[in-house]
């Protein structure tokens, strides 16, 4: 048991510890607070793993934007402030195929790879990760900048039902 | 380092996804739900990428990153469809939309510009 193993436990104990809650509280904008938790203990692995620009990313793109996004969201639908009562369905097929998912999953992992260790890589800088980005996911990349421009109009469309509708 | 932890990690955050995006009505809800299991699987990619010796150096990496952006712009149109729906119906509870019936009545009208 390395320190990079406990800082991987404690990690990994926040990320899913936060995560379930974001699936079980019952107050909308508690849910996106832990959710920034769950990320950030996430980024936090990242770290650790040695994907440094993928844990910078994580909290640029995911904590900054996206909860941002989601919060604006639960403001624009006029969320209530406080206990939600009318926010579950009955949970018993949830619980079972949720559950079923993550441990036979992690039955699966723990099968596979049991207690071996490996030794962590050249950490991942944006140094190393741009040269093989730019080197060989070249295409991709650029594909991925037409969707990025395809979701923009997108949004912008479906929310505005005047542009679209006239005949 | 043990590559178990990490992976047993993803596995229990994706559970916790799927469990989210069954059980929630708030669409809100529902998209942090998907958000939780992207996340597991870019905690996957990133695992299998300090693990696994490939050809390519860092292609897991390189993948998180593209399904991080993928994340972004999923989440981007997501919440319009959601604000769409909410200015409908006035409820984003995904339980209660037919999909068998588009509701005719509030598409036909004629909307003032804004």
């Amino acid at each position: 048991m390395t320190g990079a193993d406990v800082l991987l436990l404690a990690f990994g104990a926040v990320a899913v510890g936060s995560g379930v809650l974001v699936v079980t509280t019952d107050q909308l904008v508690r849910a996106g607070l832990y959710l920034v938790v769950c990320l950030g203990a996430v980024a936090g692995l990242y770290l650790v793993l040695t994907a440094e620009l993928v844990a910078w990313v994580q909290v640029l793109i995911y904590v900054g934007a996206v909860v941002v996004l989601l919060l604006f969201a639960v403001m624009l639908t006029r969320a209530p402030i406080g206990r939600s009562p009318d926010l579950n369905r009955p949970g018993g097929p949830a619980a079972l195929i949720g559950g079923g998912a993550g441990l036979g999953l992690s039955a699966l992992f723990v099968d596979a790879f049991r207690l071996t260790e490996v030794d962590l890589p050249a950490p991942g800088n944006a140094e190393a990760i741009g040269t093989e980005l730019f080197r060989s996911w070249v295409l991709p990349f650029e594909v991925l900048s037409v969707l990025l421009l395809a979701a923009l109009v997108g949004a912008i469309i479906v929310s505005r039902p005047d542009i679209g509708s006239r005949p | 380092m043990r590559p178990v932890i990490p992976y047993v990690v993803a596995a229990l955050l994706f559970g916790a996804g799927v469990y989210g995006v069954l059980r929630r009505r708030n669409a809100v809800l529902v998209l942090m739900a998907v958000e939780l299991m992207l996340n597991a699987v870019n905690l996957i990619l990133v695992t299998a990428d300090t693990t696994v010796r490939a050809t390519l150096p860092h292609g897991g990496q390189v993948f998180a990153l593209f399904v991080i952006v993928l994340a972004a712009a999923e989440v981007g149109v997501g919440l319009a469809i959601v604000l769409q729906l909410y200015r409908l119906r006035s409820s984003v509870a995904i339980d209660t939309v037919r999909l068998d019936a588009a509701p005719a009545s509030e598409l036909d009208e004629p909307r003032v510009p804004r």
